[in-house]
């Protein structure tokens, strides 16, 4: 029940775009065809559930020993984008298929916020190991959410009348605003 | 502490790079540096005629997969297929080269407006209200979609009817993909009978909205002697590539048999002829009496 909630919490009530407003760079960059918000989406599920692994890791084996926890923020960045950079080279030769759909997506998440402020968040909550992975599925799985949903109604701007000083970028970012503020629906359903 | 900070980023960072460079030696991934040659000898239009996402991903199948011809590229025609055969150690083969081909003929069928459309000037937007203005629902609507996503400024619009130009068409398909009414389609240019027109209706409902429409009686399909004609989708097809083969003994009986004059022989040499005779995909009445006769 608990895991329940806390992904019911992650994906909706605190979602990591439209509630905590993280990653809004890819949200607006790669939301305007919903093949690539999916690619978009899965490729940050797939490095925030590595980054958080391996940041719980260093931060439990490394910077808390040494009372080294205010380095936190430098430490988890540099972590964060070699760990992808190792993922992009593993994935090209060991996982050809994956390195294909995910590939393009890999560079533009090495320093994604969504993927460091999931790693940042879980220590904050102070969340066990087991508990920080599934809170990443779920905050990844989020962010695909919002990616998707935009990506929608972004598909439907191409065909409908929109003022032209409207057009593009304005509308995009009335309409995270409009989603963001439906999404505050959710607020106080769970903490 | 100032030194704790700098020795442990120091040593993550020094860390991470060796990690790093490991890797990049023992996952290197081997590129043939042929692909890259093949890439340059492409049009780089990236039209995606060839069925890949663009020129570098066909240059990379080509190289990889031995069952992939070197013929794919349309853009480029023959010259390419043939500078691709060499590069590669491939048959050439012989590519039979197409042309975008549109199955409406409404000006002449005359199809009435349902309704003024004043919406947005785009095809896919017009077929989203009520099937488009046109009364009939399989029409060409005009619009010019495919002339805005054609790579080669190949078509334009006239007459409210899009017009191919032979000689710029490549035969990427872009158009045929883009067009929300199925109305494009890609024919041999050696092609013997085009069909032209592309409802879906049976009989009274196609007679009550156009003069020129299919209405579906099977002459065509009946009196070929090569089996080439059949329907898919309830539309009549063409296997061209059967039709060629049986060749004109047939003395085109499916265009004689045909009632509604739906399916017309085009002298192969016009649809390669300049633009500036034009009715390539639009043939005056007296050309197909000519034919007929």
């Amino acid at each position: 029940m608990e895991t329940f909630l806390l992904f019911i919490s992650a994906i909706f009530v605190n979602n990591i775009v439209l509630a905590q407003y993280l990653g809004n760079c890819p949200y607006l960059g790669c939301s305007k065809e919903k093949g690539v918000a999916f690619g978009m989406g899965a490729a940050v599920i797939f490095v925030t559930i590595m980054a958080t692994l391996f940041t719980y890791l260093i931060q439990a084996h490394v910077l808390i020993p040494f009372h080294l926890a205010y380095l936190q923020t430098i430490v988890f960045i540099l972590v964060i984008a070699a760990l992808v950079q190792f993922v992009e080279m593993f994935l090209k030769k060991m996982v050809p298929p994956l390195y294909k759909s995910l590939g393009i997506f890999l560079p533009l998440i090495t320093t994604n916020c969504a993927v460091l402020g999931v790693a940042i968040l879980v220590q904050r909550k102070e969340y066990d190991l087991v508990t920080s992975v599934l809170y990443a599925v779920a905050a990844a799985a989020g962010f695909l959410l919002a990616l998707i949903l935009m990506a929608g109604i972004r598909e439907r701007f191409e065909i409908t009348r929109i003022p032209r000083s409207m057009r593009g970028v304005p509308i995009g970012l009335v309409m995270a605003g409009l989603m963001s503020l439906a999404f505050m629906a959710f607020k106080g359903m769970i903490a | 502490m100032i030194t704790a900070s700098v020795v442990t980023l120091f040593s993550l960072g020094f860390v991470s790079a060796g990690v790093l460079a490991i890797a990049s030696k023992v996952l290197y991934v081997e590129e043939d540096p042929r692909i890259e040659v093949v890439t340059e000898a492409l049009p780089g239009a990236n039209c995606g005629g060839c069925g890949f996402a663009g020129c570098e991903a066909y240059a990379a199948a080509v190289i990889n997969d031995p069952d992939m011809p070197p013929n794919k590229c349309c853009a480029g025609g023959p010259d390419v297929a043939a500078r691709v055969a060499e590069l590669t150690g491939k048959a050439a083969g012989d590519s039979d080269p197409q042309v975008a081909f549109r199955r409406c003929v409404k000006v002449e069928g005359k199809v009435a407006k349902k309704f003024e459309y004043f919406g947005i000037m785009s095809c896919a937007a017009a077929k989203m209200v009520q099937d488009g203005p046109d009364a009939c629902k399989y029409s060409c609507l005009g619009f010019g979609d495919c002339v805005r996503s054609c790579p080669f400024d190949a078509m334009w619009i006239e007459g409210d009817l899009v017009h191919i130009s032979p000689e710029k068409c490549t035969s990427c398909g872009t158009c045929v993909r883009t067009c929300p009414n199925s109305i494009l389609e890609l024919i041999p240019r050696r092609a013997r009978v085009q069909v032209f027109c592309s409802s879906q209706d049976k009989g009274k409902a196609v007679k009550d909205v156009c003069e020129a429409g299919c209405i579906s009686c099977g002459a065509c399909i009946k009196k070929c002697p090569a089996q080439c004609i059949s329907t898919v989708d309830e539309r009549i097809v063409i296997d061209h590539k059967a039709c060629l083969a049986y060749g004109p003994s047939c003395e085109e009986v499916c265009v004689e048999k045909c009632p509604r004059n739906i399916l017309r022989c085009l002298n192969p040499d016009m649809i390669s002829a300049a633009p500036e005779t034009e009715p390539a995909t639009y043939p005056e009445e007296s050309h197909v009496a000519d034919l007929q006769a």
